[in-house]
C-alpha cells in the first residue's frame, strides 16, 4: 500500500495504483488517473465508469460490460485501450477485478 | 414424506446423493437425483485422450453405478425449476415437487459464442479436449500430423479446471519431442489473462516452466473471432494470431435451464452465497460446484470440499437451524508437467497457491508449487480414488478446510 495525492486529496492507493477506499473517489480523481494511463475521460467514459461503479458487487468482465447497453467490447476496447476492465476500474476507483482460477 | 432433489449427477450431485442417503433416514426423505445423460466421464481424464495415454474406456461408467440404493434416480432434461412453488418442471411436462434442492448442473463449453470458432475447421484443424468427442478427435489429428504453429487459446473466464490448458500444452511439448518433431511445431499459449496463472508466485513459477519447454505465452487477448480460410484467431483490439492447429477452450457456460429458470447471470451461472453455498434467490434451493458463481476454481476438488460443507448446512436447514459451516474456497489442483512429472497448487478464497508440501508438513509426499515425480503419480492414481471413494461420499484422508501447514509464506 502507499499514499498518492490525485486531484489534491491524499488516497490510499494499491502497489498498482487501485484506490483502496472506493467511497473517497470523485470525477476529479477518475479525470486525474485517466490522464496517466493517457485517456482523456468523455460523457461515454463516465456512462462506462458509472455502470462499473454500479455493479461492482455483481462481479465484473468485459462481456458484462459488453452487454450493458452503453458500449460493445469492442467499443468498450477503443475507449480504455489495452486492457479494459483494469484500466477502467481503476479509474472507477474500485479494486481490481480478481480472476477466479 | 420429505423431498429432497438433486439436479445433476455429475460429481457433486452424486457426491450428495451417496451423503444424504447415509444419513437420513429412509421412512422420512425421499431422495430423487435427475440427469439428462447416463454416463459418467471422468472429466480430469480428457486431457489425456490427444496423446493417446488414455483413451474413451478409461473415463466413462454408467451413472448408475454410483447412485446409492434408495435414491431415485430420472433420467431427463429438466425443463426449469419453478422455486417460487417449490417445483421442478422436467421436458415432457412431469412434475417433480421438493423441500429442498441442490442445483449440480455444471459447465459446459459453448463454441457457438464464438464467431467462426464452430465452423469449416471444427474437428477439422480446431479441437476442444473438453468432451470426449473433441479429445478423441484430436488423438485423430496428432497421430499424423507434421508439425506446425500449434495454439492453444482460451476463449473466456471463468473456465473449468483453469491449469487444464497449461497441462495441455505441457503434455504436448513431451508428446511431439518423443515423436521426434518437436522442432517442427511451435507452441504458443494465448490466454486473456495477464499471465500464465492468476495469483503471482504460481504465475511465476508456471512461466518460468512454460519459458524452458519453450512455448511462447500471449497474454490478455481476450478473443473475438476465428477467421477459418485465413487460419487466424483475432482479438477485440485488433491482434492476430495465425495457427496451423487450434485447440480451444470455449466459452463456459451454465445449463440453459438456468436460464430458462431465470436463475443465471450473463452466463448461466447462479449467483450463490459463497460460504453457506445457499442460492441467492431461493431459501431452500443450494447450489453445488459449477453451477454456482462462487469466485473460485470450477474444478472437482472444489466440488469435493463444498459438498461437506453443503452437507453441515443441509443438515441445519432440515432441522430449521441457522446455517452454520463456510465454505471457503478451498481449490487442490495437480498439474502435469510432462515427462513423468507435475506440479501441484493448494488455495482458497484468501490465499493464492504457496509452494510447500502437502498434505504433512515438511513431509509431504507431494510438494507444492515443485515439479516432482510424484505429484504425477499423485494424478496417475487420483482416477482410482474418484471412481471408488469420492464419488460414493467416502472419507478421504485430507482436510476438508485449506490449511496453512506445510505452506512457506515467502
Amino acid at each position: 500500500m502507499a499514499q498518492k495525492t490525485i486531484a489534491g486529496v491524499n488516497l490510499e492507493v494499491t502497489d498498482e495504483g487501485y484506490i483502496v477506499d472506493s467511497s473517497q473517489w470523485t470525477e476529479e480523481i477518475a479525470k486525474e488517473i485517466a490522464k496517466e494511463e493517457g485517456i482523456e475521460l468523455n460523457d461515454k467514459h463516465f456512462e462506462v465508469i458509472k455502470f462499473i461503479r454500479d455493479n461492482v458487487d455483481a462481479g465484473l468482465t468485459i462481456r458484462k460490460i459488453g452487454k450493458s447497453g452503453i458500449v460493445d467490447i469492442k467499443g468498450f476496447y477503443d475507449l480504455f485501450p489495452g486492457g479494459p476492465l483494469k484500466v477502467s476500474t481503476k479509474i472507477a476507483g474500485i479494486k481490481k477485478p480478481a480472476s477466479c482460477i | 414424506m420429505k423431498k429432497i432433489l438433486i439436479l445433476g449427477a455429475g460429481t457433486g450431485g452424486t457426491i450428495m446423493a451417496n451423503k444424504l442417503r447415509k444419513s437420513l433416514d429412509r421412512e422420512d426423505w425421499d431422495i430423487t437425483i435427475v440427469d439428462k445423460h447416463k454416463t459418467h466421464y471422468y472429466q480430469p481424464g480428457f486431457l489425456f485422450i490427444p496423446f493417446g495415454i488414455y483413451n474413451k474406456h478409461d473415463v466413462i461408467k454408467p451413472k448408475a453405478n454410483f447412485i446409492p440404493a434408495g435414491v431415485n434416480i430420472i433420467y431427463s432434461d429438466v425443463d426449469k425449476i419453478v422455486g417460487e412453488e417449490n417445483k421442478v418442471l422436467l421436458e415432457g411436462g412431469k412434475i417433480l415437487n421438493y423441500d429442498f434442492l441442490i442445483v449440480a448442473t455444471g459447465t459446459r463449453v459453448d463454441p457457438t459464442e464464438t464467431p467462426g470458432l464452430k465452423d469449416e475447421l471444427w474437428y477439422k484443424e480446431i479441437f476442444d479436449f473438453y468432451t470426449v468427442d473433441g479429445a478423441v478427435a484430436l488423438r485423430d489429428f496428432f497421430e499424423t500430423w507434421k508439425g506446425g504453429r500449434l495454439v492453444m487459446s482460451i476463449a473466456e473466464l471463468p473456465f473449468k479446471c483453469p491449469v487444464a490448458p497449461l497441462e495441455f500444452v505441457f503434455l504436448a511439448d513431451e508428446y511431439f519431442t518423443k515423436a521426434g518433431i518437436r522442432d517442427k511445431v511451435d507452441i504458443t499459449y494465448v490466454t486473456p489473462l495477464p499471465g500464465a496463472f492468476t495469483k503471482p508466485i504460481a504465475t511465476k513459477m508456471l512461466g518460468n516452466l512454460l519459458k524452458e519447454k519453450n512455448i511462447t505465452v500471449i497474454p490478455d487477448f481476450y478473443l473475438e473471432s476465428v477467421d477459418n480460410k485465413e487460419k487466424k484467431i483475432k482479438s477485440y483490439d485488433g491482434q492476430e494470431i495465425p495457427f496451423d492447429v487450434l485447440t480451444i477452450v470455449p466459452v463456459n457456460k451454465g445449463d440453459d435451464m438456468i436460464e430458462r429458470s431465470g436463475m443465471g447471470d450473463d452466463l448461466n451461472f447462479i449467483p450463490t452465497d459463497k460460504h453457506t453455498l445457499r442460492s441467492e434467490k431461493y431459501e431452500n434451493v443450494f447450489v453445488l460446484g459449477d453451477a454456482s458463481n462462487i469466485p473460485t476454481s470450477k474444478a472437482g476438488s472444489v466440488v469435493h470440499f463444498a459438498a461437506e460443507v453443503l452437507f453441515d448446512n443441509m443438515m441445519c436447514a432440515i432441522k430449521g437451524r441457522e446455517l452454520r459451516a463456510k465454505f471457503d474456497g478451498h481449490a487442490n489442483c495437480y498439474i502435469e508437467t510432462g515427462f513423468g512429472k507435475g506440479s501441484l497448487i493448494d488455495f482458497n478464497y484468501e490465499t493464492e497457491p504457496l509452494p510447500g508440501t502437502y498434505p504433512l508438513p515438511g513431509v509431504g509426499p507431494f510438494g507444492l508449487l515443485q515439479n516432482t515425480k510424484m505429484n504425477h503419480y499423485g494424478k496417475v492414481i487420483f482416477r482410482w480414488i474418484y471412481w471408488h471413494m469420492l464419488l460414493k461420499g467416502k472419507e478421504l484422508p485430507i482436510e476438508n478446510e485449506m490449511s496453512m501447514a506445510g505452506k512457506k509464506k515467502s
